[in-house]
């Protein structure tokens, strides 16, 4: 039986949050964006690997009551949006009732593992 | 468009449950209804545009251009499209293409969907393949969850709440009441909309458009073709646009405006020669209440944060100053998802032509507008329709 493949870019990415250097890729607009991605989405032009930022900001969310099959374990969670300067990124809000989520929260981020199949998941813990 | 291309006929299922029809049936009756309402034989049609999303999940069939064609008796070289929801709304455009730039006179365009013989779990995981699958579905994001990470940060920007969004459902309810083809033939209440269970806050049912099969067909005719063989046309694609963007939210510089729409807007009404306010009526993709909002102000006929008050106005119901989703739209039509753009077009085409239960709604009707999108607005394709002269 072989063994899962790893997503290049996304485990790597996942990896070195939990590591604790998670990091993004950086336009020459100062645009940016989560791997893989051998280019600029909007310009073309050469991307630089840079330090994410460690605090971030939830630009919105949502309580989840019907999942898809990976997660309905987990259901009702908090999915949200997240930017960290200049990249966004989504996430399951962990840590925190539901009813005290808020737009504008500042979060960090983390990885856990998900009730439903005990994958890796990219998770925004509030600060 | 270099020149305008007539619809020499349409064609549609019903939309709703009919878990044991596969994709081929139900697309051979929507062509077979259109081949016949264009009043040509399936030996004229040169080219299939055919739009379909989930068949490799749903049914195991993936290649499904030729299995299009060969559903509606045609020999001709077929094509399937996947813009995800926007499938036949891309299909439709390139038929419509392929006939203006002369390289085909006559164009089987259309799509198909079977969805409901998926469990609900299993739908929303084949649906959720339209967002971004490393980055938002592994986070959890389903298809209403994207929707409502929109809708929730909509609120914050502009205010509103879910009160607005019901009226949207209510209306597009009530206009599906007389459609025979809808999938719920039946009115209902803002407080049905407010008290249904939650999906993903803040969405209730009410809020989504259903799992729905069916299939749309329509064929497009060279104007010289038409001529040639009397066919009557009376409704034409007189302008088409698309535009696409990135698949995750988080990419976006706005989680309230869906720039792929405003491009297609844009170019489509370019195409035509025409402004926003010379629209009369307009069919958009309300996958869910907010996706109605959003396209209303996409398209130019409201500024952003002001589309959410439309319908509770009744600026946009059968007897308000734009009618939109006279059919029912995706909400009460149903939303069989690869059949929805060309159902946009074949809806609109009977409603121009006074053939549509609705058409007296809007008898004076010259131009019509359907906007078909695909996933978060990462795809859309935007037609422009006019009663030809």
């Amino acid at each position: 039986m072989s063994e899962k493949a790893r997503d290049a870019g996304y485990d790597d990415f996942l990896d070195a949050v939990e590591d604790g250097e998670p990091y993004y890729l950086e336009g020459s607009e100062g645009d940016g964006w989560l791997p893989p991605r051998s280019v600029d989405p909007n310009t073309g032009g050469e991307l630089s690997e840079e330090p994410l930022p460690e605090v971030g900001e939830l630009e919105s969310y949502t309580v989840t009551q019907v999942a898809s099959p990976a997660f309905v374990d987990d259901a009702p969670f908090v999915v949200g949006v997240a930017s960290f300067g200049p990249v966004g990124a989504t996430g399951m809000v962990v840590g925190v009732d539901p009813d005290d989520v808020e737009i504008g929260m500042a979060v960090e981020l983390g990885v856990e593992r998900t009730e439903t199949t005990d994958d890796r998941v990219l998770a925004f813990h509030p600060r | 468009m270099v020149r305008q291309v007539p619809i020499a006929g349409v064609g549609m299922t019903p939309f709703g449950k009919s878990p044991e029809r596969t994709a081929r049936e139900l697309f051979g009756d929507a062509a077979s209804e259109a081949i016949a309402d264009a009043g040509i034989e399936p030996a004229a049609v040169e080219e299939v545009f055919y739009g379909n999303f989930m068949g490799e999940f749903a049914e195991g069939q993936g290649h499904q251009g030729p299995m299009a064609a060969e559903a509606a008796g045609v020999t001709a070289p077929a094509t399937r499209f996947d813009s995800a929801c926007a499938s036949s709304g891309a299909a439709v455009r390139f038929g419509a293409r392929a006939v203006a730039r002369g390289d085909a006179d006559v164009a089987l365009v259309g799509g198909a969907e079977r969805m409901t013989n998926l469990s609900t779990a299993d739908g929303t995981s084949a649906l959720a393949a339209a967002a971004d699958a490393l980055w938002e579905v592994r986070a959890g994001v389903t298809f209403p969850g994207a929707y409502s990470l929109m809708a929730n940060r909509y609120f914050h920007e502009y205010g509103g709440g879910r009160e607005e969004l019901a009226h949207v459902a209510v209306k597009n309810h009530e206009n599906a009441v007389e459609n025979e083809l809808a999938q719920f033939q039946r009115s209902i209440e803002v407080e049905d909309v407010l008290e249904a269970p939650t999906v993903c806050s803040p969405f209730g049912l009410y809020d989504c458009s259903p799992m729905s099969d069916g299939a749309s067909a329509a064929v497009l005719v060279s104007e010289e073709y038409a001529e040639e063989h009397g066919l009557e046309t009376p409704v034409a694609i007189t302008g088409t646009g698309q535009g696409s963007d990135g698949l995750a939210l988080h990419d976006r510089a706005s989680m309230v405006e869906t720039p792929a729409a405003r491009r297609a807007g844009e170019r489509a009404f370019a195409d035509a020669g025409i402004e926003p306010a010379d629209v009369d009526v307009a069919e958009v993709h309300d996958c869910f209440t907010i996706a109605e909002v959003l396209a209303l102000e996409s398209l130019g006929f409201y500024e952003p944060g002001e589309g959410l008050a439309a319908a509770r106005e009744g600026e946009t119901t059968a007897d308000g100053e734009l009618p939109v989703n006279l059919s029912g739209g995706l909400k009460a039509k149903g939303h069989p998802v690869g059949a929805t753009g060309c159902a946009q077009i074949s809806e609109m085409t009977k409603l121009l032509r006074g053939d549509h239960v609705n058409s007296d709604a809007v008898a004076d009707a010259e131009v019509g507008v359907t906007h078909n999108a695909g996933g978060t607005v990462a795809s859309c394709v935007v037609t422009v329709l006019e009663v030809m002269g």
